[in-house]
């Protein structure tokens, strides 16, 4: 019964003279979500607005799941688009979409009638006086609330008339591909996923580096990592993804510095090389999923340790995040069930029982003097023998 | 050069009965229950694979029911014999160091209500047949045992058991879990008193989704799968021809000159053990010679994680398992290396090697090869 989609963006709307590439960029996105609907769908701007309209049989749920990772989109409203026929159509129309969309018809409603094609014989008044009526008569159940309805009954009278009353909440945020690219340090928990889809969100194009150290950690674990770019893909597009072996510089640092230094050390360089890709790549900034306070390498004194090494700013998105509300992200984003497979990942392999938990930038830099012998030549190799994997958004 | 030694696992499965798998899916695929000629063409070929594998148990044709493979097998030996025994008892018996195909079942049947007495074993991972003996009661209608130890190769006393139980009370339903032991020791069911016998298709040089159980006439089983009433009605789904037929042509070819294939594992078992237990902090797991079953060692490498080592040799074309590799993504901490009491230290340093006769004492060379130079490497990166 639905034959159209409208899209509602909030921040574009100030965009100013900007706001034609915002739109534009959300019209490309929506194409590129609705690639693999079953539908024929053809995607419009037309007054200052978005038109999802399709064509024939289409799958609707498909459709809006599809519309759901839209960054930019903060509603979905599914439309009846009826000619007109005259205000006795209208009105038939109008009640078999009350009829369909809604089952318990014990609601409070209002209609809001617009008309942005004024030869309509009536006016908006007219029109929502006219068809209040009609639907208290068709469903005696119904009440009117012009201050607090349950719904809100739209009347658009366009060239086409528009009827829609429900509006399913989109992602919100910034069109993708609008704000610039940034590189996301990917590992294979819960929270970077979460960071790297918060980032996207407003706008930005993402990148991603994975450390990973055989024989410490296993193929599976690197997999699991692509797997995890493959989710957060379907919102952000394909994601290039970095693949650095790490186990070199991780022994050389094991072997060299105070073991509770050990993970604040291997930060600062994981930090360095994913910086090094950024910079290759032109992003604008490093992306991590850190917390405060989150383990020991995420108090305020390590998160300085580590930011230190870094020319670009670094996003931390999760920062002020309790763990329960990054897993209700991971799970609404569908990362949650792959993050929690028990895969071992570099940081964990040689843990201190007790890693220093504010760490002495003074001190830290002293355990790393231990390293200049080979730490070159090691991280040099490191960047030399990237995998890139293309990851693209999972089906 | 490749060294696959995770024969415990899974094997190759024999050329000779893929080409018979290929073969009657391609051609003669007819459904054994179909009325014409291509139904009984295909049913020809189960007949003879009861056959072929009646007589390495020195069984009977109908003694043998095909099923999906060892969980299967396991799953109906001791649900089907519980659920027909039930108004006799409630109580059951079966060893600390099961497989999951049978400790999970068993948990199961707690959960149902069920009393289950483990059996403890000794830092080999062997049974005492005192304690049997002990846990033996008048409302014990069930012990399960395995041949062979899936993680460290040990042997249960099978037939010594056998007699305990039969002796103590006849009626009791005797289930051996043999699918680590099928094909590497000789089982002969009737003189050992089995009742049922468990046994697995790839473990044998045979195809997944496979196995048999052995029921001896007259045991009294339900079965746990209902349908259009195939193989007696015992297991109803219709049959899997070409791995049935597949899995016949394995069961015969591996007893054949079994006790020269047994002299071949432990040939490669005892040299490799001899060898490997020379690189500093490693031993091996279990008793030794002819007292432990030819094909599976147990090697504990001191302070180098299970996961480390595999991947390490993983990378120079060498296959183990850490711990038992069935179904576990999960590195969880083996229950049978538990209860042989192993160094805590060791739990999580214990690899398995699993050897068929495919491997090469060149193979074993290189792993050898291989280990003494990484093992020292990994120690010295030993978590703190």
């Amino acid at each position: 019964m639905y034959s159209a989609f409208l899209i509602k963006y909030a921040e574009i709307a100030t965009k100013g003279k900007n706001r034609y590439l915002f739109e534009d960029a959300l019209v490309h996105n929506i194409n590129f979500q609705l690639k693999n609907v079953d539908g024929k769908f053809n995607v419009r701007k037309e007054q200052g607005r978005i038109y999802v309209e399709t064509d024939g049989e289409y799958d609707y749920e498909e459709t809006v799941a599809a519309l759901k990772r839209v960054f930019g989109i903060v509603g979905i409203c599914p439309v009846v688009l009826v000619e007109d026929q005259g205000f006795e159509q209208l009105a038939k129309d109008v009640i078999a979409h009350i009829e369909e969309a809604y089952k318990d018809k014990n609601f409070t409603f209002k209609v809001d009638a617009r008309r942005a094609r004024k030869n309509y014989p009536m006016n908006s008044m007219e029109i929502n006086a006219a068809i209040g009526e009609r639907v208290l008569e068709a469903f005696p159940e119904t009440r009117v609330d012009v201050h607090n309805p349950q719904v809100l009954l739209r009347i658009e009278v366009r060239p086409k008339i528009n009827i829609y009353s429900v509006e399913i909440p989109g992602p919100g945020g910034m069109p993708l591909g609008t704000a610039g690219k940034a590189m996301l340090l990917l590992s294979g928990g819960i929270d970077s996923p979460v960071a790297g889809y918060m980032i996207a969100k407003r706008g930005v194009t993402i990148e991603a580096t994975y450390f990973h150290a055989p024989p410490y950690t296993s193929e599976r674990a690197k997999q699991k990592v692509v797997d995890l770019a493959k989710k957060v893909a379907r919102y952000t597009g394909p994601i290039k993804l970095n693949v650095v072996n790490f186990t070199d510089i991780q022994l050389y640092i094991y072997e060299k510095c105070p073991h509770e230094e050990l993970t604040i050390i291997m930060r600062r360089y994981m930090m360095k090389i994913a910086e090094h890709f950024a910079q290759e790549s032109k992003c604008l900034g490093l992306i991590t999923g850190e917390s405060i306070g989150q383990v020991a390498s995420q108090t305020m004194q390590s998160l300085a340790a580590t930011n230190e090494v870094c020319t670009m700013p670094v996003y931390r998105p999760l920062i002020a995040l309790d763990k329960q509300d990054i897993v209700e992200i991971s799970e609404k984003i569908d990362t949650y069930e792959t993050s929690i497979l028990p895969f071992e990942d570099c940081c964990t392999i040689f843990v201190a029982k007790h890693p220093v938990t504010k760490p002495n930038l003074n001190v830290i830099k002293k355990s790393e003097e231990k390293l200049t012998e080979r730490i070159d030549e090691l991280m040099k190799t490191a960047i030399e023998t990237v995998e890139v994997i293309n990851c693209e958004p999972e089906e | 050069m490749k060294a696959y030694f995770d024969n415990s696992a899974t094997t190759r499965c024999l050329p000779e009965a893929t080409e018979l798998m290929v073969h009657l899916l391609q051609e003669e695929y007819g459904n054994p229950s179909s009325l014409h000629t291509m139904g009984s063409n295909a049913e020809k070929y189960i007949t003879e694979a009861k056959k072929k594998i009646a007589k390495t148990l020195k069984a009977q044709e109908k003694e043998i029911i095909f099923t999906s493979g060892g969980t299967e097998s396991d799953n109906l030996a001791i649900l089907g014999a519980v659920e027909a025994n039930k108004r006799a008892g409630n109580h059951l018996i079966t060893t600390a160091v099961e497989h999951a195909a049978v400790s999970a079942t068993m948990a199961h049947l707690e959960e149902l209500g069920y009393e289950v007495t483990y059996l403890p074993v000794d830092e080999t991972g062997v049974i005492s047949l005192d304690d049997l003996k002990a846990a033996l009661r008048e409302d014990t209608i069930l012990v399960s045992i395995m041949a062979v130890n899936n993680e460290m190769g040990a042997l249960e006393p099978i037939e010594e058991a056998g007699k305990v139980i039969k002796e103590f009370n006849p009626s009791i339903v005797y289930h051996v879990d043999a699918i680590q032991g099928y094909g590497k020791i000789q089982i002969i069911p009737k003189k050992m008193n089995i009742d049922l016998l468990s046994v697995s298709g790839h473990k044998i040089h045979g195809p997944k989704g496979v196995g048999f159980l052995y029921i001896k006439e007259r045991t009294k089983i339900r079965p746990i799968i209902f349908g259009g009433g195939h193989q007696k009605g015992m297991r109803s789904g219709t049959e899997n021809v070409p791995a049935v037929a597949a899995l016949g042509v394995a069961a015969e070819r591996i007893y054949e000159n079994l006790e020269e294939k047994r002299e071949y594992l432990y040939g490669l078992r005892d040299y490799f053990v001899e060898e490997v237990t020379k690189i500093p902090g490693v031993s091996v797991n279990g008793r030794t010679g002819r007292q432990i079953a030819p094909h599976i060692v147990s090697v504990s490498i001191k302070g180098v994680r299970a996961e480390v080592i595999l991947h390490t040799l993983e990378e120079k074309d060498i296959y183990v398992s850490a711990g038992s590799a069935c179904s576990s993504n999960k590195p969880a901490i083996s229950k049978t290396l538990k209860a042989i009491h192993l160094d805590q230290n060791l739990l999580d340093s214990t690899v398995r090697f699993s050897f068929s006769t495919e491997n090469t004492m060149e193979e074993i060379d290189y792993a050898l090869e291989i280990m003494r130079s990484v093992i020292p490497m990994l120690q010295k990166y030993t978590r703190r």
